[in-house]
């Protein structure tokens, strides 16, 4: 479990990044941290690997205080991908995925071996591994970012911003892919993005930040968008916009979901299994 | 020609000189560098004032500064420590500022994702920073190593022995080819120094050569 005490950051020339935040996260569950720049998320997730310390409160791992930790310790525990992968470009694909392994001291024929395992569960072909991240494409370098943070199989999964730098497409397929990867591993997933529909896709609880770190809103997907707290939640998740106010139509005995503009966004089954996600 | 011929010995005594001289400054000059660039890499003023302070220090002229040195080290006038000594501070002031502008160059991003993965400040340093920095190292190197080799030549006017001395003594004594053998060597010793340089880049630093792949993003 993760916790936030009444944290605030505020930098030495006087910059607040983030008031005072409490927020709990549960061992296994995906929260995304959602707003704009300036909201203070990344800063955030920072604070739980310690690359950022807080100046009030404190972050908590399963009840420690982090800043009692030795920081290089607890990074090398908790997995980090960020924006544009941060992959070291001067080590190949194989060798930046072993980073974590190989600093922890695991030899680096083992920590390959589990490498070229982990290239194949974030889908990509182990063919790879002999390349530098220069040679890849952004999508195929965030896949690798991934398989990185995987490696030393951590409790707790950063990410931040992960899937910004790439294209539409290749951003739907990577989070698919992190849907997939979340179902099998169940990692505590602490993510930061400034997309909305990523946030709703990915989190099962999302929070919703205002500039300086203050919780707008925070639940599950469903809870936000039946019942947004205020305007500026309500204008961020788009409730007022066309695409989130849908309603049934029935066209030849199915029942379609239509949005505001009268474009079709799906069919509607009847609730069997699995709920639908929003 | 045959002036070379009958001075084959003289020639390479001389070459031979002008090499162990060289490399020490080189080596020196270079591994100096490095924890000098680091430190004032990350504070702004020191920098702006050292790049300043090394410009002037190359701004020394090299003959009397070859006749002050042994003043202070206690060595002979022919010494070619002096030499060795004169050159590492050249080198200093040609490799302090390059080798800071290399380091400063490496990628906020990329040394924060190494933290963020468990570097220790250290091991980020010599792992990440150091080798990323390195194409703009060697760079700074070739014209280090250069420049090192053409300057050696300046002892020869105080007797020290080296290449110089070919082109002193050819030029007193009006011989031709001594002095040529002189030029022709000296640019050689550079050019191999050089080449080596960049073939050990080359082995060293090898992801710095692989074509980007057309598209791919950093």
């Amino acid at each position: 479990m993760i916790a936030f005490e009444n944290v605030g950051k505020t930098y030495p020339d006087g910059t607040t990044a983030v008031e005072d935040f409490s927020l709990e996260i549960a061992s296994h569950e995906a929260v995304v941290l959602v707003g704009t720049s300036g909201s203070g998320k990344t800063t955030l997730l920072r604070m739980i690997n310690r690359m950022v310390d807080p100046s009030r409160g404190r972050v908590a791992i399963d009840g420690e205080d982090v800043a009692g930790l030795d920081p290089v310790r607890l990074r090398r525990s908790i997995g980090y991908v960020m924006q544009a992968s941060g992959l070291l470009p001067h080590r190949s694909v194989l060798d930046n995925v072993t980073t974590v392994p190989v600093l922890r001291g695991t030899s680096r024929r083992e920590a390959r071996s589990r490498a070229l395992e982990l290239l194949e569960t974030v889908g990509l072909d182990p063919a790879l591994a002999r390349r530098y991240p220069s040679q890849l494409s952004g999508g195929q370098q965030q896949r690798v970012g991934v398989a990185r943070a995987l490696a030393a199989d951590p409790n707790i999964l950063l990410m931040d911003e992960p899937f910004g730098a790439v294209d539409p497409i290749v951003r739907a397929d990577l989070q698919q892919e992190m849907l997939r990867i979340q179902k099998e591993l169940h990692k505590t997933i602490v993510f930061v993005t400034h997309d909305i529909d990523e946030a709703f896709l990915l989190g099962d609880r999302v929070v919703l930040l205002r500039p300086g770190g203050v919780v707008a809103q925070q639940g599950t997907p469903q809870e936000i968008l039946a019942a947004p707290a205020d305007d500026f939640v309500r204008s961020f998740v788009g409730a007022d916009r066309g695409t989130r106010t849908l309603h049934v139509e029935e066209i030849e005995g199915r029942r379609i979901v239509v949005d505001a503009d009268g474009r079709a966004a799906g069919v509607l089954e009847p609730p069997a299994g699995g709920a639908a996600r929003a | 020609m045959t002036w070379v011929l009958e001075n084959l010995d003289l020639l390479g005594s001389r070459l031979l000189a002008h090499v162990l001289q060289a490399i020490p400054p080189i080596l020196l000059a270079f591994v100096l560098s490095l924890p000098i660039a680091k430190l004032i890499a990350v504070r702004g003023w020191l920098r702006t004032s050292l790049t300043a302070g090394a410009g002037l220090l190359y701004a020394i002229p090299s003959l009397p500064l070859f006749i002050v040195l042994p003043l202070f080290l206690g060595t002979s006038i022919r010494s070619p420590l002096n030499i060795v000594v004169a050159l590492t501070i050249y080198g200093l002031a040609l490799m302090v500022p390059s080798a800071s502008e290399a380091l400063r160059a490496v990628s906020g991003d990329t040394l924060r994702a190494a933290t963020a993965q468990g570097y220790a400040p250290l091991q980020r340093f010599w792992q990440v920073e150091l080798p990323l920095a390195g194409p703009a190292l060697v760079a700074g190197l070739r014209v280090l190593a250069v420049s090192t080799v053409s300057l050696v030549t300046v002892g020869g006017v105080l007797g020290v022995p080296s290449l110089g001395m070919l082109f002193i003594d050819g030029f007193q004594r009006g011989i031709l080819e001594e002095i040529l053998s002189g030029i022709v060597l000296t640019v050689a010793l550079a050019l191999l120094l050089d080449l080596l340089i960049v073939l050990g880049a080359r082995v060293a630093l090898p992801w710095a050569r692989t074509p980007r792949r057309k598209g791919a993003r950093a």
